[in-house]
């Protein structure tokens, strides 16, 4: 699996926030946009794409898209 | 793998009973802005009843249990099994299935039980009772499912109190042999029982002075420990990884042809997550019921409800359901059973 397509895969779950800000490095609690549904969505993404379970504690651990992006390549 | 089998026992009909009182979620104050928009689109839930503070959940359960038995005909004297299935009982001590057993009437030869279960407690109380009627020791039981969860939920809490609704059900069953039987698959997995919980007012953390100091668990997030806790995100994973498991499990081990299944009928967690476990099972809409938009979740009582709410095809011609429960415990479930000219009585409301 390739980093940029989880950012494109994840930057799709916004509606309100421009693709070209999603950075590898971006800290995703920072978006404006950034909510427990959102949080939810990523959860779902990570599920329907990847088939991969992520757990809450997975998205409280991360800081940056790519922390996330990190432990779904692992759990697969 | 915790399967079973339970034969010779058929359900024969279902009721549920709400508070007349409504509550719409478009008017609480815990949502700032238009987050409401966003959560009834997300959760699906519009609105709930509530129950006031002098209705109890066995009150719903057992004006369900009187309009059942009446519909079904029976006699009283005949019902020898009763389970309440609830986390908010009447009282600490005794078990409200023994006032329950008074209260409608039962005689004393009568096997009370209550099991402290939520979002599974339908499927469960479901395999308890149904073991009891299976050997024809006992002829015909009562399960009465329900929770009055909006009590336990902190109002200024937008992660649980607009979520949630109240209600009560009855499900009769009936020693009959022959059929198909009720067929199982349960599950539990206790390392994560903080995912739901209500921390203070049992007996590992009893009531202090402390437990009533609310504090900002996050934004529009305020409780204190008395009131349910619900770490959202890790409900979610359990829900879309479980819930689909376990019915595939079901389905597999028993060599159900899902496309022989009439109705799927899933706990009412919420609209986003169901909608996960519907699409990751490829299921129809219209074999996956809902109820929750105008009654939120109504843990244990949501399959029983939604059922009630469903059931014309049911009361005219047999059927075959699977329904599964899943969540505090965490707990979760599933079955299928067969239904013939089940007898489902209107909504009751009080």
């Amino acid at each position: 699996m390739e980093l940029n397509d989880f950012l494109k895969n994840f930057s799709e779950l916004f509606e309100e926030t421009d693709s070209s800000g999603f950075k590898p490095s971006t800290r995703f609690r920072d978006i404006e946009e950034w909510s427990s549904l959102l949080a939810l969505a990523v959860i779902a993404m990570a599920d329907e794409k990847y088939h991969i379970n992520l757990t809450g504690d997975d998205i409280r651990t991360s800081q940056t898209i790519e922390d996330i992006f990190k432990i779904v390549r692992s759990k697969k | 793998m915790a399967f079973s089998v339970i034969p010779d026992v058929t359900l024969k009909g279902i009721s549920a009973c709400v508070p007349k009182t409504v509550l719409e979620n478009r008017n609480l104050p815990v949502f700032s802005g238009d987050e409401v928009k966003k959560f009834i689109a997300s959760t699906g839930v519009e609105r709930k009843r509530i129950a006031r503070n002098d209705i109890c959940t066995s009150d719903l359960c057992f004006h369900a249990a009187e309009q059942l038995i009446s519909d079904l005909n029976w006699d009283k004297s005949g019902i020898d099994c009763l389970i309440f299935v609830t986390q908010t009982p009447d009282y600490d001590l005794p078990a409200t299935s023994c006032i329950l057993q008074h209260r409608l009437g039962l005689n004393n030869e009568v096997i009370a039980i209550d099991i402290s279960s939520g979002c599974s407690g339908w499927v469960y109380g479901l395999n308890v009772i149904a073991s009891l009627l299976s050997a024809g020791n006992h002829k015909r039981g009562l399960l009465l499912v329900g929770e009055t969860s909006l009590k336990f939920c902190s109002t200024e809490d937008k992660s649980t109190y607009p979520l949630f609704g109240d209600a009560g059900t009855a499900t009769a069953l009936e020693f009959t042999k022959g059929g198909e039987g009720l067929k199982f698959h349960l599950a539990t997995d206790g390392s994560r029982f903080e995912t739901i919980i209500i921390p203070d007012g049992g007996y590992r953390n009893m009531i202090t002075s402390d437990s009533f100091s609310s504090f900002e668990a996050g934004q529009d997030i305020k409780r204190n420990p008395t009131k349910l806790f619900l770490d959202g995100m890790n409900v979610f994973s359990f829900g879309i990884l479980r819930a689909p498991e376990s019915v595939n499990l079901l389905l597999s081990h028993f060599d159900l042809d899902k496309n022989r299944i009439d109705l799927f009928v899933f706990h009412q967690a919420n609209l986003f997550l169901n909608e996960m476990i519907r699409k990751k099972l490829n299921l129809d809409t219209e074999k996956v019921p809902y109820s929750l938009r105008d009654f939120g979740n109504t843990s244990s009582a949501s399959i029983p409800l939604t059922i009630a709410l469903n059931c014309q095809k049911l009361a005219h011609s047999p059927a075959r359901i699977v329904a599964c429960g899943f969540g505090v415990g965490l707990s979760w479930g599933s079955v299928f059973f067969e239904t013939d000219n089940l007898v489902c009585s209107g909504l009751v409301e009080i």
